[in-house]
Protein backbone atom coordinates (compact mmCIF):
# COMPACT_ATOMS: atom_id res chain seq x y z
CA UNK A 1 0.00 0.00 0.00
CA UNK A 2 1.86 2.90 -1.12
CA UNK A 3 0.68 6.92 -1.12
CA UNK A 4 -1.19 8.64 1.42
CA UNK A 5 -4.15 8.39 3.54
CA UNK A 6 -5.61 9.78 6.80
CA UNK A 7 -8.32 10.04 9.51
CA UNK A 8 -9.25 12.08 12.37
CA UNK A 9 -11.35 10.88 14.90
CA UNK A 10 -12.42 13.21 18.19
CA UNK A 11 -13.94 11.85 21.12
CA UNK A 12 -15.34 12.99 24.57
CA UNK A 13 -12.70 12.75 27.46
CA UNK A 14 -14.11 9.97 29.06
CA UNK A 15 -12.09 6.75 30.32
CA UNK A 16 -14.39 4.45 28.32
CA UNK A 17 -13.19 5.84 24.96
CA UNK A 18 -9.22 4.69 25.75
CA UNK A 19 -10.28 1.45 24.23
CA UNK A 20 -11.85 2.67 21.32
CA UNK A 21 -9.12 4.96 20.19
CA UNK A 22 -6.98 2.23 20.35
CA UNK A 23 -8.67 0.03 18.55
CA UNK A 24 -10.04 2.76 16.08
CA UNK A 25 -5.83 3.61 15.44
CA UNK A 26 -4.97 0.32 15.45
CA UNK A 27 -7.88 -0.88 12.48
CA UNK A 28 -6.65 2.27 10.57
CA UNK A 29 -3.27 1.35 10.86
CA UNK A 30 -3.63 -2.37 9.59
CA UNK A 31 -3.10 -1.29 5.81
CA UNK A 32 0.45 -0.62 6.43
CA UNK A 33 0.23 -4.75 6.71
CA UNK A 34 2.23 -4.19 10.47
CA UNK A 35 3.46 -7.06 12.40
CA UNK A 36 1.51 -7.89 15.58
CA UNK A 37 4.48 -6.46 17.73
CA UNK A 38 4.06 -3.01 15.38
CA UNK A 39 0.57 -2.85 16.28
CA UNK A 40 0.93 -3.29 19.94
CA UNK A 41 3.51 -0.80 19.99
CA UNK A 42 1.26 1.79 18.63
CA UNK A 43 -1.77 0.96 20.87
CA UNK A 44 0.08 1.50 24.35
CA UNK A 45 1.38 4.35 22.80
CA UNK A 46 -2.08 5.48 22.00
CA UNK A 47 -3.23 4.49 25.05
CA UNK A 48 -0.62 6.79 27.38
CA UNK A 49 -0.80 9.87 24.94
CA UNK A 50 -5.27 9.33 25.06
CA UNK A 51 -4.83 8.64 29.37
CA UNK A 52 -2.80 11.89 29.73
CA UNK A 53 -5.38 14.03 27.52
CA UNK A 54 -7.85 13.21 29.60
CA UNK A 55 -6.63 12.51 33.52
CA UNK A 56 -4.02 16.00 33.22
CA UNK A 57 -4.99 17.80 29.95
CA UNK A 58 -8.82 17.66 31.37
CA UNK A 59 -8.12 16.40 35.05
CA UNK A 60 -10.81 14.08 34.63
CA UNK A 61 -13.58 16.49 33.56
CA UNK A 62 -15.38 14.25 31.04
CA UNK A 63 -16.54 16.78 28.86
CA UNK A 64 -13.66 17.97 26.96
CA UNK A 65 -12.68 16.71 23.08
CA UNK A 66 -9.80 14.53 22.41
CA UNK A 67 -9.08 14.61 18.51
CA UNK A 68 -6.81 12.10 17.08
CA UNK A 69 -5.15 12.31 13.71
CA UNK A 70 -3.85 9.76 11.83
CA UNK A 71 -1.54 9.86 8.37
CA UNK A 72 -0.04 7.58 6.40
CA UNK A 73 2.36 8.11 4.38
CA UNK A 74 4.65 5.28 2.33
CA UNK A 75 5.45 3.21 5.26
CA UNK A 76 5.67 6.15 7.77
CA UNK A 77 2.49 6.16 10.45
CA UNK A 78 2.07 8.92 11.90
CA UNK A 79 -0.44 9.87 15.29
CA UNK A 80 -1.09 12.94 16.99
CA UNK A 81 -3.40 13.57 19.62
CA UNK A 82 -4.38 16.77 20.70
CA UNK A 83 -6.81 17.94 23.35
CA UNK A 84 -8.24 21.48 24.70
CA UNK A 85 -7.22 21.15 28.39
CA UNK A 86 -4.56 22.99 30.45
CA UNK A 87 -1.35 22.38 28.79
CA UNK A 88 2.09 21.61 29.78
CA UNK A 89 4.16 24.16 31.56
CA UNK A 90 7.49 22.36 31.77
CA UNK A 91 7.32 19.73 29.31
CA UNK A 92 11.00 18.66 29.73
CA UNK A 93 10.02 17.90 33.46
CA UNK A 94 7.03 16.01 32.37
CA UNK A 95 8.57 13.65 29.96
CA UNK A 96 11.24 12.70 32.58
CA UNK A 97 10.86 9.02 33.24
CA UNK A 98 8.38 8.38 36.87
CA UNK A 99 7.68 12.22 37.34
CA UNK A 100 3.85 12.41 37.48
CA UNK A 101 2.18 15.13 39.03
CA UNK A 102 -0.31 13.35 40.33
CA UNK A 103 1.17 10.72 43.01
CA UNK A 104 -1.45 10.45 45.31
CA UNK A 105 -3.20 8.91 42.22
CA UNK A 106 -0.91 5.98 41.93
CA UNK A 107 0.35 7.14 38.53
CA UNK A 108 3.41 5.60 37.20
CA UNK A 109 4.87 8.66 35.43
CA UNK A 110 6.12 6.61 32.61
CA UNK A 111 3.49 7.44 29.99
CA UNK A 112 6.16 9.61 28.27
CA UNK A 113 8.79 6.73 28.36
CA UNK A 114 6.60 4.26 27.02
CA UNK A 115 5.74 6.72 23.97
CA UNK A 116 9.01 7.59 23.64
CA UNK A 117 10.01 3.47 23.54
CA UNK A 118 7.35 2.29 21.53
CA UNK A 119 7.43 4.70 18.82
CA UNK A 120 10.11 6.17 16.41
CA UNK A 121 9.22 10.26 17.17
CA UNK A 122 7.52 11.78 19.68
CA UNK A 123 6.91 15.93 19.65
CA UNK A 124 4.94 17.35 22.23
CA UNK A 125 3.57 20.83 21.81
CA UNK A 126 1.70 22.79 24.15
CA UNK A 127 0.65 25.93 25.70
CA UNK A 128 -0.73 26.44 29.27
CA UNK A 129 -3.93 26.69 29.63
CA UNK A 130 -4.59 26.27 25.39
CA UNK A 131 -3.96 22.68 25.22
CA UNK A 132 -1.76 20.02 24.32
CA UNK A 133 -0.47 17.69 21.17
CA UNK A 134 1.80 15.13 20.84
CA UNK A 135 2.83 13.89 17.78
CA UNK A 136 4.14 10.31 17.25
CA UNK A 137 5.57 8.54 14.15
CA UNK A 138 6.51 5.22 13.29
CA UNK A 139 8.12 3.48 10.68
CA UNK A 140 6.06 0.51 9.63
CA UNK A 141 8.00 -2.91 8.01
CA UNK A 142 11.20 -1.55 8.28
CA UNK A 143 13.80 -3.87 6.11
CA UNK A 144 10.50 -5.70 4.99
CA UNK A 145 9.29 -6.06 1.59
CA UNK A 146 5.46 -6.17 2.73
CA UNK A 147 4.68 -8.43 -0.68
CA UNK A 148 6.51 -10.87 -2.79
CA UNK A 149 4.76 -11.55 -5.40
CA UNK A 150 5.94 -14.27 -7.92
CA UNK A 151 4.00 -15.29 -11.57
CA UNK A 152 2.85 -18.73 -11.63
CA UNK B 1 -12.39 -7.90 39.37
CA UNK B 2 -11.96 -11.41 39.76
CA UNK B 3 -9.59 -12.84 42.49
CA UNK B 4 -8.84 -15.06 45.31
CA UNK B 5 -7.81 -15.40 48.62
CA UNK B 6 -5.78 -18.44 49.86
CA UNK B 7 -4.52 -18.00 53.86
CA UNK B 8 -2.23 -14.71 52.87
CA UNK B 9 -2.41 -14.79 49.29
CA UNK B 10 -4.49 -12.80 47.03
CA UNK B 11 -4.34 -13.34 43.31
CA UNK B 12 -6.43 -11.00 41.45
CA UNK B 13 -7.04 -12.04 37.95
CA UNK B 14 -6.79 -9.33 35.63
CA UNK B 15 -8.99 -8.70 32.70
CA UNK B 16 -7.99 -8.46 28.65
CA UNK B 17 -7.03 -4.73 29.08
CA UNK B 18 -5.36 -2.98 31.85
CA UNK B 19 -5.86 0.66 31.51
CA UNK B 20 -7.09 3.82 33.38
CA UNK B 21 -10.24 3.29 32.82
CA UNK B 22 -10.32 -0.04 35.11
CA UNK B 23 -7.32 0.38 36.61
CA UNK B 24 -9.35 2.37 39.47
CA UNK B 25 -11.56 -0.02 40.28
CA UNK B 26 -8.65 -2.99 40.22
CA UNK B 27 -6.69 -0.92 43.04
CA UNK B 28 -10.06 -0.10 45.05
CA UNK B 29 -10.86 -3.94 45.28
CA UNK B 30 -7.58 -5.05 45.61
CA UNK B 31 -6.95 -2.89 48.56
CA UNK B 32 -10.40 -3.63 50.76
CA UNK B 33 -9.34 -7.40 50.44
CA UNK B 34 -5.84 -6.93 51.50
CA UNK B 35 -7.03 -4.64 54.46
CA UNK B 36 -9.49 -7.12 55.27
CA UNK B 37 -7.50 -10.50 55.01
CA UNK B 38 -3.68 -9.85 56.01
CA UNK B 39 -2.12 -10.36 52.94
CA UNK B 40 1.06 -10.79 51.94
CA UNK B 41 1.33 -11.92 48.70
CA UNK B 42 -0.29 -10.81 45.85
CA UNK B 43 -0.34 -12.03 42.97
CA UNK B 44 -1.20 -10.76 39.49
CA UNK B 45 -2.29 -13.05 37.14
CA UNK B 46 -2.36 -11.95 33.48
CA UNK B 47 -3.60 -15.21 31.52
CA UNK B 48 -6.73 -13.45 30.03
CA UNK B 49 -4.39 -10.46 29.58
CA UNK B 50 -3.03 -9.01 26.34
CA UNK B 51 -3.20 -5.31 26.98
CA UNK B 52 -1.48 -3.06 29.86
CA UNK B 53 -0.33 -0.09 29.54
CA UNK B 54 1.40 2.31 32.52
CA UNK B 55 -1.57 3.08 34.33
CA UNK B 56 -1.56 -0.89 35.22
CA UNK B 57 2.35 -0.33 36.15
CA UNK B 58 0.92 1.97 38.72
CA UNK B 59 -1.47 -0.61 40.29
CA UNK B 60 1.30 -2.95 40.46
CA UNK B 61 3.40 -0.51 42.50
CA UNK B 62 1.12 1.10 44.54
CA UNK B 63 0.31 -2.55 46.05
CA UNK B 64 3.71 -3.32 46.32
CA UNK B 65 4.24 0.13 48.09
CA UNK B 66 1.32 -1.48 50.33
CA UNK B 67 2.39 -4.96 51.13
CA UNK B 68 6.61 -4.32 51.16
CA UNK B 69 5.85 -2.63 54.74
CA UNK B 70 5.29 -5.65 55.87
CA UNK B 71 7.20 -7.67 54.00
CA UNK B 72 5.47 -9.10 51.88
CA UNK B 73 5.61 -9.74 48.03
CA UNK B 74 4.56 -9.04 44.58
CA UNK B 75 4.20 -11.65 41.95
CA UNK B 76 3.43 -11.84 37.93
CA UNK B 77 1.97 -15.32 36.81
CA UNK B 78 0.80 -16.37 33.10
CA UNK B 79 2.62 -13.24 31.32
CA UNK B 80 2.88 -13.31 28.07
CA UNK B 81 5.73 -12.28 25.92
CA UNK B 82 3.56 -8.65 25.13
CA UNK B 83 3.12 -8.16 28.83
CA UNK B 84 6.51 -8.94 29.77
CA UNK B 85 8.24 -6.23 27.27
CA UNK B 86 5.79 -3.98 29.17
CA UNK B 87 6.95 -5.03 32.84
CA UNK B 88 10.48 -5.37 31.89
CA UNK B 89 10.69 -1.55 30.04
CA UNK B 90 9.05 0.08 33.10
CA UNK B 91 11.61 -1.27 35.27
CA UNK B 92 8.77 -3.31 37.79
CA UNK B 93 10.55 -6.14 37.53
CA UNK B 94 13.48 -5.12 40.51
CA UNK B 95 10.22 -4.87 43.16
CA UNK B 96 8.27 -8.19 41.32
CA UNK B 97 9.22 -11.31 40.61
CA UNK B 98 7.63 -13.00 37.03
CA UNK B 99 6.88 -16.69 37.92
CA UNK B 100 8.06 -18.62 34.65
CA UNK B 101 5.96 -21.65 33.61
CA UNK B 102 7.81 -24.73 33.09
CA UNK B 103 7.23 -25.28 29.01
CA UNK B 104 6.33 -28.80 28.15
Amino acid sequence: MKGTNEMEIRFDSRSENEGFARVAVASFMTQLNPTVEEVADVKTAVSEAVTNAIIHGYDGRRTGKVCIRCKIRENIFTVEVSDSGKGIRNIAEAMQPMFTTKPEQERSGMGFSFMEAFMDSVDVESEPEKGTSVRMTRTVGKGREIWTTQSL
Amino acid sequence: MKYQVQENCLTIYLPGEVDDHNADEIRREADAVIGRNHIRYVIFDFEKTDFMDSSGIGVIMGRYKTISLIGGEVWAVHANERIRKILTLSGVTKIMQIYEEETV
